[in-house]
């Protein structure tokens, strides 16, 4: 049974897998272990970066692809969400509607990035989705009268799902529609990671795996690599527009900043990195120390700034803002040392 | 003993089409500029728009030359080179900020002065940059291009945060010196001075670059080692050192880019490398990765086709950019000018 839900791709570590068990049930029960609005949200963050992330590796890790246009197919669900509850109107059947919509437009941007550029070489890819994402990002700041510019869109999503909706009480924690919508977002995501476990762990991802390789060798085989390259990249997109909606639902508010930006990239980049590329738990490590750190890690380095004022230069480099900076590092020292991350290390160590 | 036969070897002529495709890239240029003559109707506004077209595409070419020998020479693909771009404007405005009576003077030879300053000294120290860059950063990672992409997006973002942390976390914003204000008219339409010197500097740099490249000795070594480094190597030549000046001269003209590009744009951010390097990419991969004459006509159509599109629709500019690549990909999927490499 388990192994069946895991695909046969076990953690293979002792460490491994009580992390990843800790993970599945401070998240499984986190309105009640963690209650409060703050920690709920870093919750819902994580379970959709998990999704986003894992989406990623499918890319990055399983295939050897590189995008940057990852978060533009994150905003189009996300968008896709946003749009179908402002002109349909607040319901379910504009979630589904929204939702698919975006899933679709994902899957077809894709296919079309992908023929122009992984026909030829894969390098282009990286370059191509750059400029595409960011003239995608741009003409959304500009159609404002579409997608409320750089404000965003806000918008009402069905009742059952805010916070206005009371249930009652369970373990003395009131149980309001905001808490259905975490388990909506958590359970969704649950099923689409063990449907990347799935298909990671086919014969298509063992394809995928020989592509990364050595493309030359898989074409020899008889593998045609553009077919294989660009089904993972449409793949990827759906998911990760899946991933888009679901943030949507949650915020309940779109924006560039939210969901488009250069920095959410980087982000996702260096939660694969972390993780460990080319295995999916590594998207669950990187995403849950990643967005804990952005999101404690960070008042600790304002700290540290204000105890070295008056020190040359070391302020500056402490500064929060200069979070960025220290990214930066981690992200080249972990490709030369770590290049597995940290997925990688555990399995090695047992 | 049996004479050998005559050998008369003939260089077969090529055909009308064939000459043709050679010679369409080229072509590109003036029928773009036609075309946007018959779309803007007004010659006056044409012209104007041509000439900072050109301007603009012969900053972006500065920009994309060495990130296109780069790729071509030792297949290493730097996507940090926006950094540079972004240094060599912070770099160099310094210089001019630091020298207010010389820009602020009303003569144009202490102007200028000051300019070229500048641009030694932005160029000097990107060019020293690249260097630790390309021991530091690109050199562990050789023949990896997933590793190099990813490493060198980590190493632009810590050159964005340092010059953060130097110049501070708010743009700039500069005036021209004195002699580079202002406009010219011509045939009723204002040309701004700038954009005419920038279009005279860059043909400059193509013309000293190709010469460079076809009639020096170090020019026919990079030529032969894009098209067969091991061949080079196995006559002799290091071609590990002809890569690193190479990429420290590429970095160098990111920098005169940099600054170029400030003096047009009046203000510096230290993202406006990233954001140039979405065009210098398009530009790279439209004229074919390691083809610096591909490079120079890309960035000609891309600065054209921006100006032209920003003034008949705004909101399209970037994404015309994308639609010139896309036909240019379907056109032809290697660039317009693909290196042939022997292999």
């Amino acid at each position: 049974m388990l192994n069946t839900l895991l695909s046969g791709d076990r953690p293979r570590s002792l460490v491994l897998t009580a992390l990843l068990l800790g993970v599945l049930i401070s998240l499984a029960f986190a309105p009640f272990l963690f209650p409060g609005v703050r920690s709920l949200e870093t919750a819902a963050t994580i379970c959709i970066f998990i999704l986003l992330v894992a989406s990623y590796d499918l890319l990055l890790g399983y295939t050897g692809i590189v995008s940057f246009a990852h978060t533009m197919f994150f905003g189009l669900g996300a968008y896709g969400v946003a749009l179908a509850s402002t002109h349909v109107g607040r319901g379910w059947g504009a979630l589904a509607l929204g939702t698919l919509a975006g899933a679709l437009a994902a899957a077809v941007l894709a296919l079309v990035i992908g023929l122009f550029s992984l026909r030829v070489r894969a390098i282009f890819f990286a370059m191509i989705t750059l400029a595409v994402a960011s003239a995608v990002a741009v003409l959304v700041s500009q159609l404002y009268q579409l997608t409320g510019g750089e404000d965003g869109l806000t918008y009402r999503i069905p009742r059952e799902l805010t916070p206005a909706f009371r249930l009652g009480e369970v373990f003395g924690v009131r149980i309001t529609g905001k808490i259905l919508n975490y388990y909506l977002i958590f359970f969704c995501c649950l099923a689409l990671f063990l449907l990347l476990l799935r298909v990671v762990n086919s014969p298509f991802g063992r394809v995928l795996q020989a592509v990364r390789e050595n493309d030359f060798r898989a074409e020899a085989i008889g593998y045609r690599v553009v077919y294989y390259r660009i089904t993972a990249t449409c793949l990827s997109a759906a998911v990760a527009a899946l991933a888009g909606s679901l943030y949507a639902i949650w915020l309940r508010y779109v924006g560039p900043d939210t969901t488009l930006s250069f920095e959410i990239m980087l982000d996702i980049l260096l939660m694969v990195v972390i993780g460990g590329m080319g295995t999916m738990y590594g998207a669950v490590l990187g995403a849950v120390i990643f967005v804990l750190a952005q999101n404690y890690l960070q008042n600790l380095m304002g700290v540290a700034a204000d105890a070295a004022t008056g020190l040359p230069l070391l302020p500056e480099l402490l500064d929060p803002n200069r979070w960025l900076l220290w990214l930066g590092v981690l992200f080249i020292l972990s490709v030369y040392y770590f290049p597995a991350g940290i997925v990688g290390r555990l399995r090695a160590g047992r | 003993m049996s004479v050998a036969p005559d050998h008369t070897p003939r260089m077969e002529r090529l055909r009308p089409a064939e000459r043709l495709g050679q010679a369409a890239p080229y072509l590109l240029v003036p029928v773009l500029v036609l075309l946007g003559w018959l779309a803007i109707g007004s010659p006056s506004s044409w012209l104007t728009l041509t000439v900072s077209g050109l301007a603009m595409g012969m900053m972006i070419f500065v920009m994309a030359s060495g990130l296109t020998l780069v790729f071509g020479l030792m297949d290493v693909i730097n996507f940090g080179h926006g950094a540079f771009i972004s240094l060599g404007a912070f770099l160099g405005i310094s210089v001019l900020l630091a020298l207010p009576g010389w820009t602020a003077a009303d003569s144009l030879a202490l102007n200028l002065t000051a300019v070229l300053l500048a641009i030694a000294v932005a160029m000097v120290l990107t060019g020293l940059v690249g260097w630790g860059f390309e021991r530091v950063i690109v050199r562990p990672v050789y023949g990896a291009h997933l590793k190099q992409i990813l490493v060198t997006v980590g190493g632009l973002i810590v050159i964005e945060q340092l010059i953060h942390v130097i110049w501070g976390p708010d743009e700039i914003f500069l005036t021209r010196p004195e002699a580079l204000k202002g406009a010219v008219t011509f045939a009723g339409a204002a040309l701004e001075k700038y954009r005419i010197l920038a279009v005279g500097f860059g043909l400059v740099i193509f013309v000293a670059m190709r010469l460079v490249l076809r009639r020096t000795k170090i020019g026919l070594i990079v030529r032969a080692g894009v098209q067969n480094g091991e061949m080079v190597e196995t006559l002799g030549y290091r071609l590990r050192l002809v890569f690193i000046g190479v990429f420290i001269a590429g970095s160098a003209l990111a920098g005169l880019g940099g600054v170029m590009w400030a003096l047009y744009q009046e203000v510096i951010t230290a993202g406006m490398g990233e954001r140039m390097m979405i065009l210098v990419f398009i530009v790279v991969i439209i004229g074919g990765l390691g083809s610096v004459e591909g490079a120079f006509i890309g960035a000609l159509l891309v600065g054209l086709l921006q100006n032209y599109v920003a003034f008949l629709e705004p909101k399209l500019a970037l994404v015309s950019n994308i639609g010139l690549m896309t036909a240019i990909l379907m056109w032809r999927p290697q660039g317009m000018m693909p290196v042939v490499k022997a292999k």
